[in-house]
């Protein structure tokens, strides 16, 4: 499998996601220059956290009108896994490819430390690993990580089984304790944990590693199917 | 040519934890008739021409400047001769 994890001017946390998926994982990555990126020779893309555009406007907002975003829409309309982290996750919300928005924290304070996670679905591409209900805990780094979105969208969000994580002690005022959420057809997930920064027990956490493992699964299934 | 003054604000139904901060700050330092405090955006944008100012500020409001989901927005077009 193939990822690519795109890079926008301020990305940071870049370097950790190809390194879960080409060290940890042991799958093909590239890191793509958001102008120069050809998205058509992969199978999975990578939306890293950061600050694109130094959160200029809204955090996300610049980049979810880039060059690249066209090709993004386009792999997410032919139905392949995106992942986007943090930064990520505020760019798929700001492009509509997931619903609600990002505030700032309740508490206006940035959070560096590891939360307590709820693993609510377990039926999509990304999540698959994971026992329903289970508990786990990955790193959180954010400023403006309280998802907000209305009642009524809230309510389609969970009669859709699109709530991935929630919080367990909600660090930052999240709507529903959200943590990460998929786009209806499943193949989008966006969360403000980084999973990229837990792959490895010599780090001291490899909770994240099912996700990126969930998504090889997944596309070793179709691609045998396919063959 | 036209200069626009675009305000933007969070909706009602959003909680704004920095205009919280100012409102109790604002307490601390004794205005005592401050109920609240709500924080914005405001940007100034010159278009070369008057024509369709209104349209393209709208969808430039609605594409990028302003996030629909959370924020609303109003303007005014000053003309500059």
């Amino acid at each position: 499998m193939k990822f690519a994890v795109i890079v926008f001017p301020g990305s940071n946390c870049d370097e950790d996601m190809y390194h879960a998926v080409s060290e940890v994982l042991q799958e093909e990555a590239e890191m793509v220059w958001f102008e120069e990126a050809d998205l058509d020779e992969y199978d999975g893309v990578l939306l890293p956290g950061g600050f694109s555009y130094g959160d200029y406007l809204r955090s996300g907002a610049v980049a979810s009108v880039s060059k690249v975003i066209a090709q993004v829409r386009e792999f997410i309309a032919a139905g392949k896994p995106v992942l986007g982290v943090c930064n990520g996750f505020q760019v798929l919300l700001e492009m509509g490819e997931l619903p609600g928005a990002m505030l700032r924290n309740r508490d206006l304070k940035f959070i560096c430390r590891e939360e307590s996670l709820t693993v609510e679905q377990t039926d999509t591409m990304f999540t698959s690993s994971y026992e329903e209900k289970e508990t786990i805990s990955l790193p959180v780094a954010h400023g403006e990580g309280n998802y907000y979105c209305d009642a009524a969208v809230l309510e389609k969000l969970k009669e859709n089984r699109q709530i991935a994580f929630t919080y367990k002690n909600n660090p930052n005022g999240s709507t529903g304790n959200i943590a990460g959420i998929t786009n209806e057809a499943g193949n989008v997930l966006g969360m403000m944990p980084h999973p990229e920064r837990a792959v490895e027990e010599l780090l001291g956490n490899d909770d994240g590693l099912r996700i990126f493992e969930s998504i090889l699964t997944h596309w070793r299934d179709v691609h045998a199917v396919n063959n | 040519m036209c200069k626009v003054n675009i305000y933007i604000t969070l909706k009602e139904a959003v909680l704004d934890p920095q205009g919280k901060v100012i409102s109790q700050s604002l307490k601390d330092l004794e205005y005592d008739g401050v109920r609240d405090v709500r924080t914005g955006k405001y940007l100034q944008v010159e278009l070369a021409d008057r024509e369709n100012a209104e349209q393209k500020i709208e969808d430039m409001c609605n594409r990028l400047l302003a996030n629909p989901v959370i924020e609303d927005y109003t303007y005014t077009i000053e003309e500059v001769v």
